[in-house]
């Protein structure tokens, strides 16, 4: 990959700078962090402002700094459906979820599911999903680490995801949330930043060349005018296929684990939501960033397509379009947005599956934080093994069934559970089990089965558009039909969600 | 005319605290899960949920028909702006501030209603 002269020394300069500083953050966090509840929520105190770039700097993952580009420069326009499914997914969240779901006083998913029930079976049913969208969530972390690192630096494909699985292990077992929310405010702004300035260049000398339309450009087997439409035919079923992965996106956000955590650390629910909407804010702005690579990658590297190389397709255009020091400068700044967006990801991740291992295994038997690092030394170490053994698998695919699956579990039973008083606990664990074994087939037939075009391909491909539904429809009829078993605190409950801080309620 | 009625006489009591019964507050209200609390929690619970829906739909109908749009109109992808379809720039940076927007205007709607309710409560 290294046939274009990309020399290893700015990417590994980036490494280890990265490294260092988040390291540097987290240890100068780790003398703010004393207590157990530090570790997990930051004390409940962070303010919405760094709260927002936190959470920003948390979301945006490998799959959007790099694996959208690589997308929009193979498939073209109708992969911007992503990054749009993925902002709107928190305007969704802040409709309906984020202040009372911050007001419920719980600190996981599965914390929400049993204080709103009252019943275990619920809250081991939820513990299980959040581990395993976590764990879906991770594993393409890890393996597209490798491939940028290996773009980037020449290394071995799978030392990338070891370093990113280390430094995450290392931060975490350090300072937990509290230095967590620093290290990925700081990330953030390295991950804007490193887009932003190699594209101001990028974007000059692309003015200076005459502007070429990247939409008339034929590459890759896809003719220009294809690739830039929205709706075009990748698939059998364009227009199935964009509204499911709308509906994965926009209903799958809230479910995610590390997201929902996050929302734990504001102050009160009106915090939870001048949050989420200055995160709205934030992520509008670095996602414009990423397909404008794409485009431009069309005109200047139309050869990492045929490759198979196109993720890398970000880290590779200073090179192709400016050379010498200025792009190995470029080169190192990217690689460190890249890793930044690698750990940032990963670190939340690991914290929001250790979190709930902690409360529903390993708390039995160590105490407080020990238990805690025990859990994230777990929760690090699956999902790393699976994509050392797994096949290489592309990271925006799998990041869309983590949605797709998180949008058929968590998104009924948080808003179902937060909306609507009729909701029983047998309810909730039939709606979570058909959400969650359909959307796990629906994996589990994607990572296995290569399927060529038809209804069915694109219904396995795209779950969410009918197992979402399914798992609503579930969840009301059998509440329905269960109404004895409505929990009686449910009111009180609802009232707490709803309720404003000012208004002095009993909220025992 | 017959006097079958007794004869009431109306007085005023002569108590010394007439209205000495507990003072029931708005919350006190919603805390017992008396029906007055429901009624208020029904109130607050409908506004939310409407603000919520209101917003969501706006978002149905801008973004959420963008793909029936495209599916529809091809042309958009052959009409250019600055070298560039123009579907392309209203999905890669169009979309965006519409979603900014709509989130800026859900949460004044709803701490709106929670600063109404709260005035409510507070004054009862």
């Amino acid at each position: 990959m290294d046939e274009v002269g990309v020399s290893p020394v700015p990417g590994l300069v980036a490494l280890v700078l990265v490294t260092v500083a988040t390291l540097a953050i987290g240890t100068w966090g780790l003398r703010l962090s004393r207590t157990t509840s530090d570790f997990f929520v930051a004390s409940r105190s962070v303010r919405p402002g760094l709260n927002a770039y936190a959470i920003s700097g948390e979301y945006i993952s490998g799959a959007s700094f790099l694996g959208v580009a690589g997308l929009v420069l193979v498939f073209g326009a109708e992969m911007l459906w992503y990054p749009v499914g993925w902002t709107a997914g928190y305007l969704v969240l802040l409709c309906l979820v984020a202040a009372p779901l911050r007001r419920s006083g719980a600190y996981t998913l599965p914390d929400f599911a049993e204080a709103r029930l009252g019943s275990r079976a619920v809250r081991r049913a939820s513990a299980a999903l959040v581990v395993a969208v976590g764990w879906l969530y991770l594993l393409p972390q890890f393996s597209g680490a490798g491939v940028a690192l290996a773009a980037a630096t020449g290394m071995p494909t799978w030392s990338g995801g070891l370093i990113v699985a280390v430094v995450v292990v290392l931060n975490v077992l350090a300072g937990g949330m509290r230095s967590v929310t620093f290290v990925q405010a700081f990330q953030f702004w390295l991950k804007l930043t490193a887009l932003l300035v190699p594209l101001v260049f990028l974007v000059l000398v692309w003015l200076g060349d005459g502007a070429t339309s990247p939409a008339t450009i034929d590459a890759g087997g896809i003719t220009g005018k294809v690739w830039a439409d929205p709706i075009d035919s990748i698939g059998d079923h364009p227009l199935y296929s964009t509204y499911s992965l709308m509906v994965a996106t926009f209903l799958g956000t809230m479910g995610l684990p590390h997201v929902v955590v996050r929302f734990y650390t504001n102050p009160d629910g009106r915090a939870a939501r001048q949050t989420t909407l200055a995160v709205l804010a934030l992520l509008g702005c670095f996602y414009v960033l990423p397909p404008v690579y794409g485009a431009l990658g069309r005109i200047y590297a139309p050869d990492l397509i045929a490759s198979g190389s196109s993720d890398s397709v970000v880290l590779m255009l200073p090179v192709r379009m400016i050379g010498g020091i200025g792009s190995d400068l470029l080169l190192a700044l990217l690689t460190a947005g890249a890793f930044a967006a690698f750990l940032a990801t990963s670190s939340g991740l690991t914290v929001a599956v250790a979190g709930v291992i902690t409360q529903d295994i390993t708390s039995r038997r160590f105490e407080g934080i020990t238990a805690f690092r025990i859990s994230a030394v777990v929760a690090v170490v699956v999902p790393l093994l699976l994509s050392l053994l797994t096949r290489d698998t592309a990271v925006a695919t799998v990041v869309g069934l983590a949605f797709a699956m998180a949008a058929a579990t968590f998104c009924p039973l948080l808003v179902l559970g937060i909306w609507w008083r009729g909701l029983t606990d047998l309810g909730a664990l039939a709606g979570l089990l058909v959400g969650g074994v359909l959307t796990g087939a629906a994996v589990i037939d994607n990572l296995l089965v290569d399927r060529s075009g038809g209804w069915f391909a694109a219904l396995v491909a795209q779950p969410a558009a009918w197992a979402v539904p399914l798992a609503f429809l579930t969840m009301v009829v059998v509440s329905r039909a269960t109404p004895s078993r409505v929990p009686v605190h449910t009111t009180r409950f609802l009232v707490r969600l709803h309720t404003p801080e000012t208004v002095s309620l009993d909220r025992d | 005319m017959t006097d079958e009625r007794a004869r009431v006489r109306v007085t005023s009591p002569w108590t010394e605290r007439p209205r000495a019964l507990p003072r029931r507050t708005a919350t006190s209200e919603i805390d017992a899960q008396s029906e007055v609390g429901e009624i208020y929690l029904r109130t607050l619970l409908r506004a939310q949920l409407r603000a919520a829906l209101a917003v969501l739909g706006m978002l149905v109908l801008t973004i959420g028909m963008l793909p029936l749009i495209f599916w529809l109109t091809p042309q958009l992808t052959q009409w250019q702006l600055f070298g560039m379809p123009v579907s392309w720039g209203v999905l890669g940076f169009g979309c965006y501030p519409v979603l900014v927007l709509l989130a800026w205007r859900y949460v004044r709607v709803a701490e709106r209603n929670e600063r109404a309710f709260a005035r409510v409560v507070e004054r009862s």
